[in-house]
């Protein structure tokens, strides 16, 4: 059921009646919505030139604020991820194994990071670097923030890795076998490579997932990242709203790009159908449903 | 193979990671005092604040501006360190004991106050300013007058901060307390009407009085005393006395005065009389 | 243990816990609004909704959250409390947190009822519609019930997500529990494992049974095809 137009048949004449009178009710409210929001910015004279000139006239705005704050941001992401996703795969592998007590720690762990929010670990770590290690002032937060991320992850992309595997047909770790692979030869050479490129999409939604939080290490971690530099603007320009609308705008046009990068992945990759013919819709399928999960997940992003 | 490549970037990545996050501290300081230091390397690494109008404050050049980073100029180049070998570091208020014990900063001048807790794991030198805990009003209001005539009124501070607290344990119980992460998020509301006051210490507020030309005015009943010090490496006697030394030349030829008078002066605020350099 | 009895930790979990059911309730019915919205036969609320979920899904909580506070409430003068109450702030706060919660978490919802509609078999529509039930009544009657029955594993880890999210309205000073963590490690550095380990606790039992619960309703009435 993917076509809307399943749910109501095509107007005829009153029904396009009906729909040119909710047209204009709905455009109505919104634009009622739209004054009342622009003209309350009026009133208190946010939208004057003068605040939203420097984000035009004022390079240094972008070179020494936005720009690097979007770099530590972007930063902080990528080596989340990139640390997360063998932390994921190991504990996803884990929950597979043959060993009842193997699944049963690789289980707690997940189950328990999966459970506490991100900020908690981020306080949590960043604290625990304050008191037991040698982390410099300058980059706890970022460590934190890190250590914080890769945990909660690593517990999700755990998740997507052990779906990922148990959606690939039986048929291939039968052969493997057969053909005298080991177990950790089927796993690393067979399912692992197969899994890891079907769910290469939802990595990559994950990564939004993973963009996003690193705001609360922002506005609540002092990590220098593209949120919290609308402090340090607002000193310099006495314009905290522009700023904070500004940096809504950056943060979507790059997470819109992410998505769509893992859109145009999910595309390519089941158009290419790797399994033989004979469980290729099979198999689909079960990415499919997989996906959905794990973009509902995304709501833990904050 | 492509994913066991993948698997062994990945790792040496966390490993590349991890030793960086471990190599990352430590300035490299020895058992010297601090102005041997800056007499040998002439280099030194402050701690200041970076978003503090008028005290210390990142700007849009890059650079840092404030009466704070004034006195930390002033104190290096005493020391024999010029302007542009100085590194400056963000000093959060709750890392400056730990930047100081580990090393990453040779001192701290940063909005920080001389008290016991914190003379137990650093030194102080200074005071260099003596200031206390005040309001910060629109320039039009009238009826509050003290910490006490807050009763009704929306106080803002910032978490977990003791003077909120305090007014209202001791003056005005019936204050309401907004708490946010920064005093920058309180004046959006405090232009607006939306909240009545700003607490915490009166030359902060000056900084952002100065910065809003004719929008705040401070109440001016100081209702605490608040001595901010230098803080640097505990028991490095020598340091502390070069620092002291400079503090009071800076405050004997007029520069001490001057500084203010550009930063914080602007806001109407009455600057104090220099305090008496008694961390000895 | 005895420092835990210095600290209000059931309070602050309830506020949580209260965080959770309000933004849940909101979220739940502004998400179906969106999702309608999102299938239904006017192009300017198909376009309206999908622009709203992009919009909204992409901007982190953190930024909604401070954006409800300094712009809906500093800027805008959206008072959501009584003004004269002598609480103002505290209920206020509150209900602008729950109100970023629902603005952000119905996104969410809206696109997991999305996913649920995409799993009732065409038929069920075109019948619906061959018995000459409207847009409304098709949706209302026959498709959204069994969507939802489709959806409540997805809605579960929505919810569970949103009871792990409130910790971010710590941001604007509602004091629920990650505020509480804060200021316990404040003054108690060296118990950061006891404080870590019963903040901890206390969302495992928050989110543990939520998704036990409804996996086992998800299960129960789930439409067996």
């Amino acid at each position: 059921m993917s076509a809307p137009s399943v749910l109501y048949d095509a107007p005829g004449p009153r029904a396009r009646a009906r729909n040119v009178g909710y047209t204009v009710a709905f455009c109505l409210a919104l634009v009622a919505v739209a004054w009342f929001v622009l003209s309350g910015l009026n009133d208190k004279g946010q939208l004057d030139g003068q605040l939203w000139e420097p984000f035009v006239t004022d390079s240094r705005i972008w070179s020494e604020f936005l720009l690097p704050g979007m770099g530590t941001t972007l930063q902080a992401a990528a080596v989340a991820i990139v640390i997360a996703l063998p932390v994921g795969a190991v504990f996803g592998i884990a929950r597979l194994s043959d060993h009842a007590w193997v699944r049963a720690v690789a289980g707690v762990v997940v189950e328990f990071f999966r459970a506490i929010p991100v900020l908690i670990l981020m306080i949590f770590a960043s604290e625990f670097y304050f008191l037991f290690t040698d982390v410099s002032a300058d980059s706890r937060p970022f460590w934190a923030v890190v250590t914080a991320l890769v945990l909660y992850n690593g517990s999700v992309l755990a998740e997507v890795v052990r779906a990922g595997i148990q959606s690939l047909p039986k048929g291939q770790s039968e052969a493997s076998l057969a053909l005298g692979f080991r177990k950790t030869q089927t796993m690393t050479l067979i399912l692992l490579p197969q899994a890891v490129t079907a769910m290469l999409p939802a990595i990559v939604s994950q990564l939004v997932v993973v963009l996003k939080d690193t705001a609360l290490g922002g506005a609540l971690l002092t990590l220098p990242d593209l949120l919290s530099q609308y402090k340090l603007i607002a000193n310099n320009y006495n314009n905290t709203i522009p700023t904070l609308i500004v940096i809504a705008v950056l943060y979507i046009a790059i997470n819109t790009v992410l998505t769509q990068l893992a859109a145009r992945l999910e595309k390519r990759l089941s158009r290419r159908g790797r399994p033989p013919a004979g469980v290729r819709e099979d198999h689909i399928e079960q990415q499919d449903v997989h996906l959905a999960e794990t973009k509902t997940g995304d709501a833990s992003g904050a | 193979m492509r994913f066991t490549r993948m698997l062994r970037v990945g790792a040496a990545v966390a490993a590349l990671a991890l030793a960086a996050a471990c190599g990352g501290g430590g300035g490299g300081t020895s058992g010297k005092s601090l102005a041997q230091r800056a007499k040998d390397t002439k280099k030194l690494t402050v701690g200041i604040k970076f978003d503090q109008p008028g005290l210390g404050q990142k700007t849009p050049d890059g650079k840092f501006e404030g009466f704070d980073i004034d006195v930390a100029r002033y104190v290096a180049k005493q020391l024999g360190v010029d302007e542009g070998n100085i590194e400056f570091k963000k000093a959060e208020s709750a890392q400056r004991e730990n930047m100081i014990e580990k090393g990453e900063v040779d001192y701290v001048v940063g909005t920080y106050s001389i008290n016991d807790k914190r003379k137990e794991k650093v030194s102080f030198a200074g005071p260099y300013f003596v200031t206390g805990q005040d309001l910060l009003v629109r320039a039009d209001n009238t009826d509050i007058t003290g910490p006490d005539a807050l009763n009704g009124k929306k106080l803002c501070s910032v978490k977990g901060s003791t003077p909120a607290q305090k007014i209202k344990t001791d003056f005005s119980q019936q204050a309401e307390l907004q708490e946010y992460g920064g005093y920058s998020e309180c004046l959006t509301g405090l232009s607006t009407g939306k909240l009545d006051a700003l607490t915490t210490d009166a030359v902060i507020l000056a900084g952002y009085a100065a910065q809003n030309p004719g929008k705040f005015k401070l109440v001016g009943k100081v209702f605490t005393e608040e001595k901010y010090g230098i803080g640097l490496k505990k028991g490095d006697a020598e340091g502390r006395d070069a620092i002291n030394k400079a503090i009071e030349k800076m405050i004997s030829d007029g520069a001490w005065k001057a500084s203010l008078e550009k930063h914080v002066g602007p806001a109407g605020y009455k600057i104090p009389d220099p305090p008496t350099v008694s961390e000895k | 243990m005895d420092f835990l009895s210095r600290y209000d930790l059931l309070g602050a979990f309830w506020v949580t816990v209260q965080l959770t059911v309000f933004s849940a309730i909101g979220s739940l019915v502004w998400g179906t609004v969106l999702a309608a919205m999102r299938v239904s036969p006017v192009p300017v609320m198909r376009a309206f909704g999908t622009a709203y979920v992009n919009l909204v899904r992409n901007t982190p909580l953190t930024l909604i959250i401070i954006g409800a506070s300094l712009g809906l409430y500093s800027t805008l003068g959206l008072a959501l409390a009584d003004d004269t109450s002598g609480t103002f702030l505290k209920d206020n706060n509150f209900r602008l947190a729950v109100l970023g919660f629902v603005a952000y978490t119905a996104t969410f919802v809206c696109e997991s009822l999305r996913a649920g509609i995409n799993t009732v078999p065409v038929g069920q529509a075109e019948a619906a519609r061959a018995l000459g039930l409207r847009f409304g009544q098709t949706l209302g009657i026959v498709v959204l019930p069994q969507a939802f029955r489709a959806v409540i594993a997805p809605l579960a880890s929505v919810l569970i997500a949103l009871t792990k999210n409130t910790t971010v309205a710590s941001a604007i000073g509602v004091a629920e529990a990650s505020l509480l963590m804060s200021e316990m490690i404040e003054n108690e550095s060296d118990k950061l494992f006891l404080v870590f380990a019963s903040i901890a606790v206390g969302f495992v039992v928050l989110t543990l049974p939520t998704g036990l619960l409804l996996g086992w309703v998800a299960k129960k009435v789930a439409v067996k095809r």
